[in-house]
């Protein structure tokens, strides 16, 4: 049931899919991961996962729960550590310190809960990437903070704590956070897990005009098949741990592949199953 | 069978110990990571020492009248009641107060740090601080460490200060024994010795409870083999119980080396 992986994916034919930026052939990818192995004692969760996300636009890594989409997510930003394989930032292997660092200094990662700093304000939060990377004065710190917060309409709650706010106005000021240090590549873990269809929307909504805004290269774990196939340039999905299909949104929409339907067009199958 | 299972729980406890040694250090270290450490310093102070100062006060209070009771019954047996004022500030200083304070401050602070932690690794909270490149370790307890050095020994101190006064108002104002010859006891019988006994136990047993209550915190997913509240609630347990006990084996080695 594999299809042949396309690692040069271009960018997707869907009309409002953000697509990746001219990428020059001879530059490297800005993430590789090549034979990809993590396993949970006895249980096996990536056996030999192998991709390439190139610059620019929205990458959506699809996959049914439990298949290893956020595993593999955390072994990339370094949070788990796996058991074999190669990742590879811009080129530089991600074993050593220095590609690491790297990785750190231009990438952030939106988590599924937020994560958000519980003791410590709104602006807090936004401003403590900023401090960690050690850039700038703590004026430009706050002007910085200041600015995503009122991009994302968060300003006028720059002084409450996070469990103050609504389950949207969490969301927003993780994305701030994330966003606050201008990072190249930002990988958001199910951002939309638990919301209900207007506020999943909104989400998605907020990351392709932010992605176009800033042109960073957005990395977005989900098993809402529908909106990722709408806002993603390329499709990225997992099955019992490897990649069966690596292309862009358009094909993925269109493939005939018996294990893609079924998980692509699941509300039919219900449909079918009720009549 | 029973050998190796010894063996084995042996060499597990000598683990641990190196792995809080480990964190320890690395938590001192890097408490700079992250900026604000002065603003961080004042809420740990905070944390530590100012909210527990109604729990010690109260706890000292108590003490010092039932050493004052017991004592001038037991002293009044031999014809020594006027050594009461000796027996209550010794007893205080070089035993009582660095050892109850500890395990009040255990009780209090160091169960809401652990629980603390708990949630925040829980919720992600520390995986976030340490993909932003903060060490986790320094920014959350480094601080809480350099403030125990400052917390323990003045809520001991408060613990003598406090129990002393407890032990006259039960001895000479409740059974009226001679209140000069109490206070003329506790100044001559509290050599600068003893203040240093007792700091070196305050300061010892803070860093042991605030170091086993933040690594249980810390740790939580790991040390509990589960994860959530669960975790969390057994992170809590186990830091107060675990720092209890390392504060009593302290308590009876640095008595033994400095008596």
């Amino acid at each position: 049931m594999t299809e042949a992986p396309n690692l040069a994916a271009g960018p997707g034919s869907t009309p409002n899919a953000a697509g990746p930026n001219q990428t020059d052939p001879s530059q490297p990818p800005l993430v590789r991961v090549h034979g990809l192995r993590k396993s949970f004692g006895d249980l096996q969760v990536l056996s030999g996962v192998d991709f390439e996300v190139e610059k620019g636009g929205i990458v959506s890594i699809l996959g049914k729960s439990g298949t290893g989409k956020s595993v593999l997510l955390k072994c990339v930003v370094g949070l788990l550590q796996f058991d074999s394989g190669e990742i590879f930032y811009e080129g530089k292997l991600l074993a050593c310190r220095a590609g690491r660092a790297e990785l750190r200094e231009r990438s952030s990662y939106v988590f599924q809960h937020n994560a958000l700093f519980d003791s410590s304000t709104v602006l807090e939060n936004a401003i403590i990437p900023l401090r960690a990377l050690g850039k700038g004065s703590p004026k430009e710190w706050h002007e910085r903070a200041r600015g995503v917060l009122d991009r994302l309409e968060l300003l006028g709650a720059a002084n409450r704590y996070p469990e103050e706010l609504s389950g949207g106005m969490q969301k927003r000021l993780a994305v701030a956070r994330a966003l606050v240090t201008d990072p190249d590549v930002v990988f958001f873990d199910e951002p939309t897990a638990g919301l209900d269809p207007i506020r999943r929307n909104a989400v998605f909504e907020m990351i392709t005009q932010l992605q176009r805004e800033r042109q960073f290269t957005a990395v977005v774990v989900t098993h809402d098949v529908q909106e990722a196939l709408l806002v993603s340039s390329r499709i990225i999905w997992l099955d019992d741990g490897k990649v069966r299909f690596l292309g862009p949104s358009a094909a993925f929409s269109v493939s005939q592949n018996s294990d893609i339907c079924r998980f692509r067009d699941n509300i039919d199958a219900l449909r079918a199953s009720l009549i | 069978m029973v050998f190796s299972k010894i063996g084995e729980a042996t060499l597990g406890s000598i683990e641990s110990v190196g792995k809080l040694a480990i964190f320890g250090a690395r938590a001192l270290r890097t408490s700079g990571s992250g900026g604000v450490l002065f603003a961080r310093l004042v809420r740990a102070i905070f944390e530590l020492g100012v909210r527990c100062i109604p729990v010690i006060t109260i706890i000292s209070i108590f003490t010092g009248l039932v050493l004052g009771l017991q004592g001038h019954h037991v002293l009044s047996r031999f014809g020594a009641s006027e050594m009461l004022g000796t027996l209550v500030s010794l007893s205080l200083c070089r035993e009582l107060a660095p050892v109850l304070a500890a395990l009040m401050i255990a009780g209090q602070a160091g169960t809401a740090l652990s629980a603390e932690l708990g949630i925040q690794r829980s919720t992600e909270q520390i995986d976030a601080l340490e993909l932003m490149g903060i060490s986790a370790e320094g920014f959350l307890v480094g601080t809480r460490l350099f403030a125990s050095t400052f917390v323990f020994p003045v809520l001991t101190a408060i613990f003598v200060l406090v129990g002393v006064f407890g032990g006259w108002i039960s001895g000479c104002v409740m059974i009226h024994a001679d209140s000069p010859t109490y206070w003329s006891a506790v100044h001559q019988a509290v050599h600068p010795k003893d203040v240093l006994e007792c700091m070196i136990k305050a300061l010892t047993f803070g860093g042991i409870t605030i170091s086993i209550c933040a690594f249980q915190g810390f740790n939580a997913h790991l040390l509990s083999g589960t994860a959530g509240a669960r975790a969390v609630s057994l992170a809590t347990v186990r830091g107060v119980v675990f720092s209890s006990i390392a504060v009593l084996a302290a308590d009876y080695l640095i008595t033994a080396i400095m008596v």
